[in-house]
């Protein structure tokens, strides 16, 4: 069966002063998690923008975990709450797309929180187990982009 | 500024059937600001219909580009080449912006990808209103700079209408009443015997009356 072969590709956009952290003290911790993640550090989750979600999951990502600080924790006062709202939109376009909107998730966990974080990540490629592979990594391929401006 | 706002995925797909080449057009004036139409906007727009298109087994290929203005034809001929090599462009402009692009591009598909709302300002981050409805006469300064055509639910010249609970519409509790503002904007301004004044009935020939209206200005024609 697919689902049990089916290995999704996911990019975690982890926040340098928490998930990131809470990454690195996994690793400390040798707490295992999925290898399916493949982590992107940003200086906040505010750094994010509406075209990297949708150009992540454009490009095959099977899956898009934005990882930022607990709410009201983070470092910028109110970047967590911004990537909160931006990814709450991408998941209304995408369902407006055709795609699943759970493709997309944020959570919010702080440095310290090494296990919790792991559980997330195994809950995530759970998820995107069952959904299965990304349909635009199978079709077509993408139609060149060009850019000017 | 004028304010637009994105239409959704399933109506672009729906106004886009049969161009597998699609050239998605910003415009870094109004709608830039208003973040409906700029580079940035131009870029998810093309993410999502690339998508859409794709996972409905019609790929397009979508080509981005914005320019400085979309209403003015001196910018407009920046983005010819991009034009001839598409079948069809996806206009991120107003409403004047797309006409003018169709207009001077009159062999090629030319749609509207926003919905023009109206001409407004940000009041906070995310957060537009509608200041003008562009009657063609204005009447501000009887008013204190506060527009009742536009700002009152019922568009009165002579209010309030008596309906105000105490400084919001009835229409819609949402909105403060403009008469309202308009008398705390006289008393503050030293002016409120302009009030008293009764206006009579609006002359509306200047709007929406007789057609596209038109300025012509002898004084800068060559």
């Amino acid at each position: 069966m697919i689902s049990e072969a089916f290995q999704p590709k996911i990019l975690a956009f982890c926040c340098h002063y928490c998930a990131y952290a809470s990454a690195d003290l996994m690793g400390s911790m040798r707490i295992q998690y999925p290898p399916n993640v493949r982590i992107i550090r940003t200086p906040c989750t505010g750094r994010l923008e509406v075209n990297f979600f949708l150009k992540a999951l454009e490009d095959g990502a099977d899956g898009v975990l934005v990882a930022g600080c607990m709410e009201g924790g983070c470092h910028f006062i109110n970047g967590n709450l911004c990537a909160k709202r931006r990814v709450n939109h991408v998941r209304e376009m995408l369902a407006e797309i055709g795609l699943e909107k759970e493709r997309l998730r944020m959570v919010n966990v702080s440095a310290a929180m090494a296990r919790p974080l792991a559980d997330l990540i195994i809950d995530m490629v759970e998820t995107v187990r069952r959904l299965g592979p990304n349909p635009l990594r199978t079709s077509t391929p993408a139609s060149e982009s060009e850019t000017h401006s | 500024m004028i304010v637009a706002q994105r239409k959704t995925v399933p109506e672009l797909m729906e106004i886009l059937q049969g161009h597998p080449r699609l050239l998605v057009l910003g415009c870094g004036t109004c709608v830039t600001v208003c973040l409906a139409g700029g580079e940035r906007e131009v870029s998810i727009i093309a993410s999502a219909i690339r998508m859409a298109s794709r996972l409905r087994g019609q790929p397009i290929q979508v080509e981005e580009l914005t320019i400085e203005r979309q209403c003015d034809n001196v910018f407009l001929e920046q983005a010819a080449e991009a034009i001839e090599r598409n079948s069809a462009v996806l206009s991120l402009g107003c409403g004047a912006g797309v006409q003018a692009l169709a207009e001077r591009y009159a062999q090629k598909p030319v749609y509207a990808g926003l919905d023009t709302a109206f001409l407004g300002i940000l009041e906070e981050r995310g957060i537009w209103t509608e200041k003008c409805s562009s009657c063609g006469a204005c009447v501000l300064h009887d008013f204190g700079g506060v527009c009742p055509i536009t700002r009152c639910a019922k568009h009165l010249l002579n209010g309030p209408c008596g309906g105000s609970r105490p400084d919001r519409c009835e229409v819609r509790p949402d909105r403060e009443c403009a008469w309202q503002l308009i008398y705390q904007r006289l008393k503050d301004i030293g002016q409120l015997d302009r009030i008293k004044k009764i206006a009579p009935p609006k002359d509306w020939s200047t709007s929406l009356d007789g057609g596209c209206r038109t300025i012509i200005r002898e004084d800068h024609r060559i």
